[in-house]
């Protein structure tokens, strides 16, 4: 049901190059959400990049790939629920501060330079990468 | 109530809000600490992000910073992937996928870090290159 609405959303724009662009981004959106589904994150990181190709500069892309993102999540969330993978009560905890952290990253995202937050998430990301290999 | 899950909640929900890997570092946290299984944290992490983004959203979009047309498509046809990215996740199993996500991580690391050092130092955004 939902590849026939993708489907019809990618067929919309009949005039060559706009379809073209709108077909690329509903395999880049497939994409996002298979590895959203699978490893239950990390679809930001495929979703930037991919936006930033359909013509979005960084910024832009960074925001946009939240709005892609929230409704997988829903998708994968709900799925995960019903497959009694995990219980709303096993989240609650954390989600008061995460928004706070939300809004405050809503009002750096404009004003942060990327240069060291890149390095510094790159550094912990690849010390957690090798932890998780380990375990 | 803890104070580490605090501080998880609040870092994950920074960088979760900037679009970063849509809150992997609570991921990363419920792996290394608590222990949790590598499908719960993942179910755990999907569901912890709804609010966050949510609130995220409604920011960016006040800001006028979204591009709902495009967003639709990639919202619509990525929803169709997460069926079939838990399909997958189902055949792999939860030890498997933790060395995906673990491998996943040391890649997207490396290859932030290479893009960290190729941005200028007060260069804001970080555009490399602009087409």
């Amino acid at each position: 049901m939902r590849v026939f609405v993708c489907a019809i959303s990618g067929y919309t724009n009949f005039e060559g190059e706009k379809m073209k662009k709108t077909l690329k981004n509903a395999l880049s959106g497939i994409a996002i959400g298979i590895v959203n589904g699978m490893l239950g994150a990390g679809g930001g990181m495929v979703a930037v990049p991919l936006l930033k190709k359909s013509g979005m500069e960084q910024k832009q892309a960074h925001a946009n790939a939240v709005a892609v993102i929230l409704p997988i999540s829903v998708v994968s969330a709900v799925i995960y629920l019903i497959n009694g993978q995990v219980r709303i009560s096993d989240a609650i905890g954390f989600m008061p501060s995460g928004v706070a952290g939300s809004v405050v990253a809503t009002l750096l995202l404009k004003k942060i330079s990327p240069k060291y937050l890149k390095i510094i998430f790159g550094a912990f990301m690849v010390w957690a990468g090798i932890r998780m290999l380990m375990k | 109530m803890d104070v580490f899950k605090l501080i998880a909640g609040f870092l994950s929900g920074i960088i979760g809000g900037m679009g970063l890997g849509g809150g992997a570092v609570l991921l990363i946290y419920l792996r290394i600490f608590e222990d949790t299984q590598q499908i719960n944290a993942q179910g755990i992490n999907l569901l912890f992000f709804i609010p966050i983004g949510l609130t995220a959203v409604i920011f960016y979009s006040f800001k006028k910073l979204i591009k709902w047309k495009t967003v639709t498509v990639f919202a619509l046809c990525g929803m169709a992937g997460a069926v079939g990215g838990y399909y997958l996740s189902s055949l792999v199993g939860g030890d498997f996928l933790g060395k995906i996500f673990g491998s996943v991580l040391v890649i997207l690391g490396i290859s932030e870090i290479i893009k960290g050092f190729h941005l200028k130092k007060g260069e804001k955004g970080g555009t490399i290159k602009k087409e």
